[in-house]
């Protein structure tokens, strides 16, 4: 896990501002489907994933993306995050055993008055799973 | 029976008020891997000028189940939940969420298309606190398989 130190004052469009390991597990997406009330079992049973056509257990979207813009949240203060968008392209399987590793790649997008627009990309098994994953974060403040 | 069309622009009723428990935030801050101490510690909460813990940004997500329940028991809507993909997800927010928020969600239908034998059906849930201030607005797509060809 690597953090880069926060600072707000000093962006500039390309910058990597933070990048993190994930990892994700069946226990934990039992733990999520009980905080966030969602109970589809193709979360949890291999065999309705199976039996409706899935690769495996699927991580639910919500929570990779829950979970995605965490080291943004460690770098720039919970507070500061104004809009978080992403679309869900790809499906993560999370194995019985060795679950499933996520990268995290936050990296400065733009930059307006006031806000910063940091362009996350997660990738799983070096595919991208998260589309137009951006999180607008103020820098005013 | 394929989404109705008619059901862009319906606006349903707001939810019955959600209290906001201090122990659900932490639950679902350990679940989405959400350790910054706002989340967990009261006191760290406070010193950042909140009145207590703060939900991480997905929370809401809690709150537009409840509204979504309200389009999948509308048996006028023609959406199935064996049926749904979530395409894709936004949430954009006037502050954070924090415990002890009463919040009320209102559901509108913003768009409904077909895309290649789908549906693609976009709705924005309006999150308002107890004094009817803007909190969180979550927009959302739901693709929706069409029958099996």
């Amino acid at each position: 896990m690597s953090e880069t130190a926060n600072g707000l004052g000093e962006l500039e469009v390309g910058r990597v501002v933070a990048e993190r390991d994930l990892h994700l597990t069946r226990e934990g997406l039992v733990r999520y489907a009980g905080a966030s009330g969602d109970f589809n079992a193709i979360h949890y049973r291999d065999d309705v994933a199976a039996a409706v056509g899935l690769p495996g257990v699927l991580a639910h979207g919500m929570l990779t993306m829950g979970a995605a813009v965490q080291p943004v949240i460690d770098w720039a203060g919970p507070s500061r995050v104004l809009d978080y968008q992403v679309r869900f392209t790809r499906p993560v399987v999370v194995d019985p055993e060795s679950g499933a590793a996520l990268h995290v790649v936050a990296t400065v997008g733009k930059l307006d008055e006031g806000t910063a627009r940091i362009d996350l990309t997660v990738t799983f098994a070096d595919q991208t799973v998260l589309g137009k994953a951006q999180v607008v974060v103020a820098t005013d403040r | 029976m394929p989404v109705n069309p008619e059901i862009q622009g319906r606006q349903y009723p707001p939810t019955a008020p959600y209290l906001v428990g201090r122990e659900k935030v932490r639950e679902f801050a350990r679940a989405v891997q959400a350790t910054h101490p706002e989340h967990h510690d009261v006191e760290a909460a406070r010193a950042a000028g909140h009145a207590d813990v703060i939900a991480p940004p997905t929370f809401a997500i809690v709150i537009q189940q409840l509204t979504w329940n309200q389009l999948l028991d509308d048996p006028t809507a023609g959406i199935v939940l064996e049926r749904i993909v979530h395409g894709d997800q936004r949430f954009t927010a006037s502050r954070p969420i924090v415990a002890g928020d009463e919040l009320t969600a209102q559901l509108t239908v913003t768009r409904v298309r077909s895309l290649g034998g789908n549906d693609m059906v976009t709705c924005e849930t309006e999150v308002t606190d107890a004094s009817g201030a803007h909190v969180v607005t979550a927009t959302s797509s739901l693709v929706v398989a069409g029958e099996a060809a």
